[in-house]
């Protein structure tokens, strides 16, 4: 019996040493988040604002981390967001895209629009040069949109200018394209890189208009830009000489790496990776045109019923599931538009349904659902972020007596089912934003193939449809606004948040500017002394 | 191989010692945890370790002691449960292999070495990838998954112990053949099945923890160690003991069964 005790003794203390290392590791470790949370928050606020005290420098390289490879250099056949978000810094459109989500002038001087809105007339700026030496005329741009268009006799490259009907080039400077039929959203489309004509080598050397241009791509390191010095916009004209991108597939290395000063910026870095920087570095933040939301299947019984849509929205807190999931950076929202997009925007709708449990419940009773229900969210594995959401979003619709399950399913069983087949009950996922509010709000229309919400309103589909011909740019951003309203009205979905897209820079690294679209303008950046 | 004989046994009496602490928590889980496993207070976010929660609190603001207590059900669960099915299916198959032989042998122990080619985890991935995610269905896998082990083990017991006399004499005396495999030959092999089931224990607790690692095991947000860990990752550096103390937690089990293993190993070995 003694030899019991003994190894019992043994036993016991080699676990109370285990705890004590345990909870050692865990003091020591405990006040250093607390205080770079509070270091990132102000850093976060107050973005780069007094950059303008500071002295600029010209020339200069930056060093960018990216966490992806890019998939083709040839601005048409790629379609990673990553890749374009780089090579848009050497190719230019007749537009480019603008930080409210308006369209800047850039190869094109000036457009009209015909009376019938079919014949767009573009006027191209003169004394435009490729990174070749060679002129940018019309004669270009047409190549470029008959590639686009398919009207060069092969396969279309880009279903969105598959409207077009035919390209004219009465002078070098003009360019005049008519259209099969109206379509508003065909304007936004012409920030599409045009590429000099005959030139068919765009996969190995990118060859461009832009800012910048393509020096070399080592694939796994690195994708290096330098600067156009014959560029055509005085304004734009870049500051830096060179940008390279550095391939790092793992964002802790790369958090590691601007730490240690081997590149000066990330873009899209993590709550956690900011809160590890410290001081030293800035934190741009802001809405990235994106929309996570709850999808609720509006022909699945009890959502078929807009009471029960909009119980569950006054039963979900979202500011609770910004602070959680999102560390607080993200914009709550009330409809599908991120506030990214100024213009289009419908304020205040994000307030529409406040966090009230006995509203909810009262609505429920009203249904016949006094009881509650079950609910399955199906939620896309892959995606920690919204698996994060669907956890307190379950913990939330407890409280008025929905049971909701949540099911993670793998992500191409999640395009299949959910997204093409609309086989489920509520799932909850990101809507990436695009330029044009039409191919955000257009899923909603009941002749959407893709309409995975299974959402049906003759209100909407006409408000839709008639700005899908408005030519007039104020009047049709009324009617997306209208669309939204509807949206949050008929409860189609929880509408949760745009989250944050964070940027780090070095200190002295300024001019970074957020756009509606994934879009990092290296002309605008510039270092200043330290 | 004796009481005593065991007590003496290090590693039996620190794997014993290490599991019968984890066996309170999860006794203790079915009637008490400090907060409720799920419930969130989003006011306190990965809270270091504290009087009032001694691992500290998640993401969520959820106990993580609270966690570890309920999810030990899980992992106690579904190591009890698939170690069961994989016994089970594995000593019949061993049986009707060792036992009669022949082209039965041929073709189920071809069957085996099939499964036995694609190693155990992604097995049960494919399994549940197939079947769907969920408690249930992570039981199902990882059960199969042990069938070969079983197998293997139980039928080279059935050919060694078949030529034994005791074996011969009563099926001289005409014995059926469930008794004799019952009866005669089971209790025999009691000891290996004993240590392979200790040993599988721990690789299907370390599989549930892989597969919820993955998202593919028990569902969010019903707490599993392995998806516990998964959900820890991100904050490694901002909140570290998050990810060491459930990394421990699992460590613990598994270093647990293992010892536990080998010390009953050993004690047979002796007695021999």
């Amino acid at each position: 019996m003694l030899k019991i005790r003994k190894t019992f003794v043994t036993g016991f203390s080699t676990l109370a040493v285990l705890s004590m290392v345990i909870s050692g590791c865990g003091s020591s470790a405990s006040p250093a988040p607390a205080a770079s949370g509070t270091a990132q928050t102000t850093n976060g606020n107050s973005p780069a604002k007094d950059s303008s005290s500071m002295e600029r420098v010209e020339g200069g390289t930056v060093r960018v981390a990216m966490s992806t490879e890019p998939d083709n250099l040839d601005p048409y056949l790629s379609a990673a967001t990553d890749t374009s978000s780089m090579m848009d810094n050497v190719f230019d459109g007749l537009f480019e895209a603008g930080e409210n989500s308006e369209l800047v002038p850039a190869v094109a001087e000036s457009y009209q629009i015909s009376e019938d809105g079919l014949t767009y007339t573009f006027n191209i700026r003169k004394g435009i040069k490729f990174h070749d030496g060679s002129d940018l005329t019309a004669e270009d741009v047409a190549y470029s949109y008959a590639k686009l268009s398919g009207l060069n006799g092969k396969e279309p490259l880009s279903s969105k200018f598959a409207v077009i009907e035919k390209i004219e080039t009465p002078d070098d400077s003009t360019v005049v394209v008519k259209l099969k039929a109206k379509d508003a959203a065909f304007l936004a489309a012409n920030i599409v890189a045009i590429v000099p004509k005959d030139y068919e080598k765009q996969s190995e050397k990118p060859i461009g208009a832009g800012p910048f241009q393509f020096v070399s791509y080592a694939p796994g390191q690195q994708l290096v830009l330098e600067k156009n010095d014959q560029f055509y916009d005085q304004e734009r004209k870049p500051a830096l000489d060179r940008v390279e991108f550095k391939i790092m597939p793992d964002t802790n290395s790369s958090v590691l790496a601007l730490q240690s000063g081997d590149i000066d910026m990330i873009p899209g870095i993590s709550a956690q990776g900011a809160l590890q920087l410290g001081t030293g570095f800035q934190i741009v933040s802001g809405p990235q045109n994106m929309v996570q939301l709850m999808a609720l299947n509006n022909t699945e019984k009890p959502l078929d019923d807009v009471r029960v849509r909009q119980a569950i929205n006054h039963a979900i807190d979202k500011d609770v599931i910004i602070q959680t999931v999102a560390e607080g950076n993200g914009a709550k929202l009330g409809s599908n538009m991120s506030p990214a997009m100024k213009m289009y925007y419908q304020e205040g709708l994000e307030n529409r349904y406040q966090p009230d449990v006995q509203k909810a419940k009262a609505l429920l009773k009203e249904a016949g659902y006094e009881n509650g229900f079950k609910l399955t969210i199906t939620v896309p594995s892959n995606y920690a972020f919204h698996v994060d959401t669907a956890q307190v979003i379950a913990e939330q619709l407890k409280a008025v007596g929905i049971d909701a399950q949540i099911k993670q399913i793998e992500w191409s069983s999640w395009l299949e089912d959910v997204y093409n087949n609309a086989k489920y009950e509520a799932t909850i996922v990101g809507l990436t934003g695009k330029l044009d509010p039409h191919e955000v709000l257009g899923r909603y229309e009941t002749t959407y193939g893709k309409n995975f919400f299974k959402f049906s309103n003759a209100e909407f589909d006409d408000i839709v449809n008639r700005a899908r011909t408005e030519i007039d740019v104020t009047k049709r951003a009324d009617m997306y606004k209208q669309a939204q309203t509807v949206l949050t009205e008929q409860a189609a979905a929880v509408y949760i948040m745009d989250p944050s897209r964070s940027v780090a820079l070095k200190e002295n690294l300024h001019g970074f500017t957020m756009y509606p679209v994934q879009k990092y303008d290296f002309a605008a950046m510039y270092f200043s002394k330290k | 191989m004796r009481w005593n004989q065991l007590v003496r046994n290090k590693p039996f009496m620190i794997g014993g010692c290490l599991l019968v602490l984890l066996l309170g928590l999860m006794v203790t889980s079915l009637f008490y945890t400090p907060y409720g496993p799920n419930d969130m207070n989003t006011a306190m976010r990965l809270a270091p370790p504290q009087a009032s929660h001694w691992f500290g609190t998640d993401n969520f603001g959820r106990d993580i002691f609270s966690r570890i207590m309920e999810g030990s059900q899980t992992s106690f669960v579904i190591g009890t449960a698939s170690v069961a099915i994989g016994l089970v299916i594995g000593l019949l198959i061993g049986a009707i292999a060792g036992y009669w032989g022949g082209w039965m042998d041929e073709m189920l122990m071809r069957i085996i070495d099939a499964m036995l080619a694609f190693p155990g985890i992604l097995l049960a991935i494919m399994l549940v990838s197939v079947f769907g995610p969920g408690f249930g269905n992570t039981i199902v896998a990882l059960g199969i998954m042990s069938i070969p082990a079983f197998a293997r083990i139980a039928r080279s017991g059935f050919i060694q112990y078949k030529e034994f006399a005791f074996v011969k004499a009563a099926k001289a005396r005409g014995a059926s053949s469930l008794r004799i495999i019952s009866r005669h030959i089971l209790p025999n092999m009691a000891s290996p099945l004993i240590v392979a089931s200790t040993m599988r224990f721990s690789g299907s607790i370390l599989a549930e923890a892989g597969l919820s690692y993955l998202g593919l095991g028990v569902q969010p947000p019903d707490p599993s160690w392995g998806r516990m860990l998964s959900e820890a990752q991100p904050f490694i550096i901002n909140a570290p003991w998050y990810v060491f103390i459930t990394g421990a937690v699992i460590t613990a089990m598994v270093l647990g069964f293992n010892l536990l293993g080998d010390g009953i190993r050993d004690g047979f070995d002796k007695k021999r």
